[in-house]
């Protein structure tokens, strides 16, 4: 038996040796690189086709789900489109395309920081995005930069990854500090009585939010009567929306992400306390919002990139800054050809994370992290999107300092159909604001 | 007197959910007092019955409330099919083989709800109104919502004490040995406690989407409720479980009037805690 047993373990070694030799037969010299496709076209002058490898993670399931799902989209139109049109040809004759990789967050932060570090040192991913939310981000920004990998940060607002000494990290979106700063301008002139209610879901993005508008509010003479933090899952927000009630606040400034500002909005308009103004952060600026019906009506959000306001290449002109990327039109039919919904300000970002990377290729001429690293500290830029310049202090190494937001409200159209609108700033604004809102 | 105001115009909302999540975790303990099974599919069932109400109310134009019937049936079929499948023939085994057994059941719930309907949410856009109460807002949803669940648990206490098969199922409940002895079919007896246990869960999510968004991954938030219910009112006694519902619906809404709701969790698996070490078979259980 234990011969038998000897004999049986000895072939299996054999046989697993013979095939790892199998295995390794391919694998010759010329082989491309698993990070980058080397090929060599023709014999005289020498055109390499390389392909970078970008890597993310994506909340295909959890909480940011939708949020996620859309940067994810915007950055696959940009990609595809850059590859279509036969890619970034470098002054070297060089031509450089892209590929992803990609992994299902769930939402996790956990997951996030296993995932990049398999990104990183398993899949070779050359640059990375970073997931959707502050929080997720923040997870992942700590793996890119003990790996100095460049992280384009989509869809992270918050200030604080910023201010840790990192030298990686490249935000695009404002920083949540400012989210607030046009509705409150805004409220200044409408109602500069107005008593506030600062109601927010307990995670990094929202609070930071919310904590760096209070100064700002109080410096304008509001009143904060109300300052609550909930949980992310919460989903019965009765309680809440009778403190509000109960607070006498006349403006409600908060919210978080989708899912639990779709239940807040529904709480606020099942009760009706008679609050003059609501404003949820994220979940109002998805196209997804208006299945609340008419609880959806006068709510506002803050948004990186509306369509109807969206930036040109005469506004680059007139600020004597370059232009770059697609028009706003063009970026949107675009996406409605690829997806069939109109893209919302997540889809934007996504698309100029992907925009914004191959500038800095471009600028840099060449795919070296650290000539791109450069590229992206010295980028001074314009897009559909808006304006890109990175902060390039010690204090707050890539902050986003050039982008600008809008106020925008889910407001009833003549034939009763519910659209988001731009209330504010008053220049860019495509109708007056829904104030006070006959509905929460 | 804010704050008691707050917890005046609180204290209904509570109630009235507290009926709801007290209708959820009998689901959950009727299963366990007949079968000593620990449901771990009853969250994704509750996230079923939510989705029955967003296709029947959104999808087919049918009352929420007249659809509540079609659920409760498909529940009960769901259940006693759960039980076939995965429970009957590991309900003798040690409780970690019908853990792990409903525990899988709820993961093949969750992968093919994410797949077929995402995780994001979902809202069932049905308003019937509300009305004052003095300073008190009253939604006429959570009313009806906590009507139903009476009317629930009282068709269930009926079923239990003057029907044949209620006879039966307490009969297993209290010694099934014995039961079987006397002519119980106790194998039936089970799949049909089990599908009991899963309509109540179905039910209560069916009405729970009548008043929040929801998606696939929704229900864990109520099966640790139930727990929690279980165990204060005691793990087998659905009444107990009508009035833990209550208890928690009211901690709930009063909890914030005094602090940040963001301690309302912290007070509720507290008291849980509390529970398991002064009084571990509930408010309401019998000693064992």
């Amino acid at each position: 038996m234990k011969r038998m047993l000897f004999v049986l373990t000895v072939l299996l070694v054999t046989l697993s040796l013979l095939l790892a030799a199998c295995q390794q037969q391919p694998a010759a010299p010329e082989e491309p690189q698993p990070q980058t496709t080397e090929e060599t076209k023709s014999e005289e002058p020498a055109t390499k086709e390389v392909t970078v490898v970008i890597g993310f993670t994506s909340s295909l399931t959890g909480s940011q789900e939708v949020s996620s799902k859309r940067q994810v989209n915007g950055f696959t139109l940009w990609m595809n489109q850059v590859n279509e049109s036969g890619g970034i040809k470098l002054t070297d004759g060089t031509v450089v395309k892209f590929d992803f990789k990609t992994y299902d967050d769930e939402s996790n932060a956990e997951r996030v920081q296993e995932l990049y570090t398999r990104l990183i040192t398993e899949d070779d991913a050359d640059f990375l995005i970073s997931p959707y939310s502050s929080g997720l981000t923040s997870a992942a920004s700590i793996v890119a930069e003990q790996n100095g990998k460049v992280m384009i940060t989509a869809g992270a607002a918050d200030d604080d990854a910023y201010k840790t000494g990192n030298t990686s990290l490249f935000q695009l979106y404002t920083p949540g500090s400012l989210y607030m700063v046009s509705t409150v301008d805004m409220l200044k002139e409408l109602d500069p009585g107005a008593k506030i209610a600062l109601v927010h879901e307990s995670d990094k993005f929202s609070t930071g939010v919310v904590e760096g508008i209070k100064p700002y509010l109080e410096a304008n003479g509001f009143e904060i009567v109300l300052e609550e933090g909930y949980a992310s899952d919460t989903a019965d927000f009765g309680p809440i929306v009778n403190k509000i009630s109960g607070s006498g606040a006349t403006v409600l400034l908060g919210g978080g992400h989708y899912n639990d500002g779709t239940a807040l909005a529904r709480a606020l308009y099942d009760r009706q306390i008679g609050l003059k103004f609501a404003y949820l952060l994220v979940a109002p600026a998805d196209t997804k919002f208006p299945e609340l019906g008419d609880a959806a009506q006068g709510i506002a959000t803050s948004s990186q990139w509306e369509l109807a306001a969206t930036h040109t290449e005469a506004e680059a002109a007139n600020m004597g800054v370059e232009w770059f990327g697609p028009s706003g039109e063009e970026f949107a039919t675009a996406y409605e050809a690829a997806f069939g919904d109109p893209p919302t300000y997540h889809v934007a970002g996504g698309y100029a994370a992907g925009l914004v990377l191959q500038k800095a290729i471009i600028d840099a001429d060449s795919v070296d992290p650290e000539a791109v690293k450069a590229a992206l500290n010295a980028m001074n830029l314009f897009t559909f999107y808006g304006g890109i310049q990175f902060d390039t202090s010690e204090e707050a190494h890539g902050l986003q300092i050039a982008h600008k937001m809008v106020v925008a409200q889910w407001q009833k159209n003549e034939a009763g159909e519910l659209k988001r609108v731009i209330i504010a700033p008053a220049d860019v604004a495509t109708a007056d604001p829904l104030y006070p809102n006959p509905v929460p | 007197m804010q704050q008691i105001n707050l917890l005046l115009a609180s204290l209904p909302d509570g109630i009235l959910l507290g009926f709801v999540f007290g209708l959820a975790a009998m689901g959950l303990t009727l299963i366990w007092g007949v079968m000593n099974v620990i449901n771990l599919s009853h969250g994704p069932i509750i996230a079923l019955g939510m989705f029955g109400t967003f296709f029947i109310f959104i999808r087919m134009g049918i009352n929420p409330y007249i659809g509540l019937f079609l659920i409760a049936i498909i529940g009960l079929i769901i259940g006693i099919l759960i039980y076939f499948v995965a429970v009957h023939r590991v309900i003798d085994a040690p409780h970690l083989s019908s853990l792990l057994a409903t525990f899988s059941v709820n993961m093949i719930i969750i992968g093919l709800g994410t797949a077929a309907l995402t995780t994001s949410p979902y809202n069932v856009d049905f308003n019937v109104g509300s009305f004052r109460l003095g300073s008190t807002i009253i939604l006429v949803t959570r009313v009806i919502a906590a009507g139903i669940a009476i009317l629930f648990t009282g068709g269930l206490f009926l079923f239990l004490y003057k029907t044949r098969p209620g006879k039966f199922i307490r009969a297993v409940t209290n010694n099934r040995a014995a039961a079987e002895l006397m002519g119980v079919p106790s194998t039936r007896i089970l799949a049909l406690s089990f599908g009991l246990g899963t309509m109540l869960a179905a039910v209560s999510g069916a009405l729970i989407a009548t008043f929040f968004p929801f998606s696939i991954l929704s229900g864990g938030g109520y099966e640790l409720k139930s727990f929690v219910i279980g165990v204060l009112g005691g793990l087998g006694s659905p009444i107990g479980a009508l009035f833990g519902g209550l208890i928690l619906g009211v901690l709930e809404s009063v909890i914030p009037a005094f602090m940040e709701t963001s301690w309302v969790p912290v007070i509720e698996f507290g008291l849980f805690v509390v529970i398991l070490l002064v009084r571990p078979h509930g408010l309401f259980g019998a000693k064992k």
